[in-house]
């Protein structure tokens, strides 16, 4: 990288469900991130704006130029990016590039959503066209199906239990429920989702084996990160974070077509590059932010992103270890599951929280670990195109 | 002529003190002569619809996914105003219809406290005694009972969803009704019931009593189909729990109305 790149500022909307526009939702994350890096009025060079459904669910086109117009930062470039859910870190990627390589030195990153605008048959819908249209949509294949099949063999290979979904569930929830910009602020009990006579018809099947406590909601809100050269840090507040690193791969777009469905080869990948780039490896990481859509997906991807060997995940949520106050605190935020799943925002706000934590400002979901270095793990489709982000505190 | 009897629960008198100081006309302050005290009963009879004999509904309780205990119960007259003055608020929430319901419901539920619609019940959900959700239906005549509405005040926890279902067991299972006419008002209403039962279109165009489309209706075989995912509960309810349930202890309104509303910029 030439130069060395840090986020100065962050900001984010309360997720949940919106009668706010878009573009408003996403002018009140930038607001914040403005702000909270103290930038006044300097101009900001670039706004890269990721999202992935507002032709279809907001009638709104060329989303990037509109929110440039809206904040007042004209003649800023503007780019809109669409990368499926792993939009928002593609745009931080984007945004990191532009700086490093020299061509801008203050970008701003916003990703949004305003999904509840249409039907929740609509939306499921929308990202049902994630799939491949010939070997998965045309079959009705949706993403919670995807998530349950690979549930199924993934709980079969490597022993993960029923319980051990619901655990993601309780800690995901219970860690929400102390965000308050948290979708769904509700902690749930073993007993209420899970074990106790009622726990079936709480939590219905969605895509066996997963069930509706399972699966993240269905969000509307924004988020937003003000990028700008390491060299440039004092200029701004204090406690700049540094983006050590960045990786992204791909993977066979229909499921069928991977080698072993339940390698999630661009997970393991983009990691290994993002801690390539670090010079870090995953013993460093403090605190995660995984892309948990599904509850299963967190395990996996704790274990593909080498957090833990494979087939361990599981154990080490038994153990507790990625609890809030566990040695490795993964989606202290609540994750996808509690915080809430805005799209397009999703990758960005796990780099807002993971800003958050190496600040020590999480207030009552801060780790008490004492963070120093973070990853992101955004997940695109059912896989196919992951990008991973490595954070360090100090640097 | 506004009147009340002075043994009513509200004057707080007993039958001695009624026969004592006999009735109260309220608009001119003056006491009802006898010949007037002599019509009431009369008068009462003409406008009480009769009741069929109407099995109580066995209270249960439901764990919830946030692991709190729901009891659902048979609501008495006398708790009529505290239920209307919870929902009263929400007469006002343009949000996911909770207006018309809430409205509606009210007026329901004064109509079946003061005697003026027939073999009407209410059944309310009540968690660490606050008021959780209340539903309410009647029976049409024996065979045939109608849902009225449903409300829930505490969102996210399937609360309407399990009411509902306690709704339909009443009407099936202890009022051993063959037939149950539902009609929905809101998105979510038409999603919870018409769709994930799934309720049946009669043959014939069906008017409910609230008017609106053409009625669905649950027949005994959809609910025996549906019961074991979606009606939930365990009897008997013990005894202390189900104390705890019997005073009604309003949820707070802020909270309340935030919880209802659902958005983002209600959480501001």
């Amino acid at each position: 990288m030439m130069r060395d790149v840090v986020a100065v500022g962050v900001g984010s909307t309360q997720f949940g469900r919106s009668q706010w526009s878009l573009l408003k939702l996403m002018s009140e994350a930038c607001h914040e991130a403005r702000q909270d890096a103290a930038v006044g009025e300097r101009q900001i060079d670039a706004v890269y704006v990721s999202n992935m459904g507002t032709v279809r669910n907001n009638r709104q086109a060329g989303l990037a130029s509109a929110l440039v117009d809206r904040l007042n930062l004209v003649p800023a470039a503007a780019e809109l990016i669409e990368n499926g859910p792993a939009s928002g870190a593609s745009a931080v990627k984007h945004g990191v590039q532009a700086i490093a390589s020299g061509m801008y030195d203050l970008v701003l990153v916003c990703g949004g959503e305003r999904m509840q605008e249409v039907n929740g048959l609509e939306v499921t819908e929308t990202v049902s066209y994630l799939s491949h249209r010939y070997a998965e949509y045309v079959y009705g294949v949706t993403l919670p199906a995807l998530a349950g099949m690979f549930a199924r063999l993934y709980m079969d290979r490597y022993g993960v239990r029923q319980e051990h979904l619901a655990m993601v569930t309780i800690k995901n929830h219970a860690n929400g429920a102390l965000n308050p910009k948290a979708h769904l602020r509700i902690p749930v009990t073993i007993e209420g989702i899970l074990t106790g006579p009622d726990a079936p018809n709480n939590n219905p099947p969605i895509a066996e084996p997963l069930r509706f406590w399972d699966c993240c909601p269905v969000s509307d809100g924004a988020a937003a990160v003000l990028l700008a050269p390491a060299e440039l840090a004092s200029e701004f507040r204090p406690k700049p974070v540094l983006v050590a690193g960045i990786g992204q791969a791909t993977d066979w777009h229909a499921v069928q077509d991977r080698p072993e469905p339940t390698d999630l080869m661009a997970v393991r990948l983009a990691s290994e590059k993002a801690f390539s780039m670090a010079g870090m490896k995953p013993s460093d990481i403090d605190v995660a932010e995984l892309h948990d859509a599904f509850t299963i997906l967190e395990i996996a991807e704790s274990e593909e992103a080498g957090l833990f060997a494979k087939g361990e995940g599981a154990k080490a949520l038994e153990r507790g270890e990625t609890k809030l106050d566990g040695r490795l605190p993964i989606n202290p935020s609540g994750g996808l599951k509690a915080r809430g799943h805005p799209v397009g925002a999703t990758g960005v706000s796990q780099i807002v929280e993971l800003v958050r934590q190496l600040r020590g400002e999480a207030g009552d979901y801060q780790v008490p670990n004492d963070p120093k270095n973070g990853l992101a793990v955004n997940f695109g489709g059912f896989g196919n195109n992951v990008v991973a982000t490595v954070l360090k505190g100090e640097f | 002529m506004q009147v009340t009897s002075s043994n009513s629960p509200e004057s707080g008198m007993s039958h001695s003190e009624t026969r004592r100081e006999g009735l109260l006309d309220w608009d001119t302050g003056e006491m009802l002569n006898p010949e007037e005290v002599r019509m009431l009963p009369e008068l009462e009879a003409m406008l009480r619809p009769p009741e069929v004999p109407q099995p109580d509904y066995p209270p249960k309780m439901i764990t919830l996914a946030s692991g709190e205990v729901m009891v659902v119960r048979e609501a008495r007259r006398d708790e009529v105003d505290t239920l209307r003055s919870i929902i009263q608020p929400l007469t006002w929430l343009d949000r996911d219809f909770y207006d018309i319901v809430a409205a509606r419901l009210s007026a329901e539920v004064l109509a079946w406290k003061v005697h003026r619609v027939r073999n009407e019940y209410v059944l309310v959900g009540v968690i660490d005694g606050v008021l959780a959700g209340i539903v309410n239906g009647r029976m049409f005549d024996e065979k045939l009972g109608v849902s009225y509405h449903t409300v829930t005040l505490k969102r996210g926890l399937r609360v309407g969803s399990h009411l509902f279902a306690a709704k339909m067991e009443h009407h099936i299972e202890f009022l051993n009704q063959d037939e149950v006419l539902i009609v929905a008002e809101s998105p979510i209403g038409h999603r919870r019931w018409m769709i994930e039962y799934p309720l049946d279109k009669p043959e014939h165009e069906i008017q409910h009593e609230l008017g609106g489309t053409p009625s669905h209706v649950l027949t005994r075989e959809t609910y025996f189909k549906a019961k074991p995912r979606l009606v939930s509960g365990t009897r008997p309810v013990p005894d202390e729990l189900l104390a705890a349930s019997n005073v009604i202890k309003e949820p707070d309104l802020s909270a309340m109305l935030v919880q209802v509303e659902d958005t983002v910029e209600a959480r501001i």
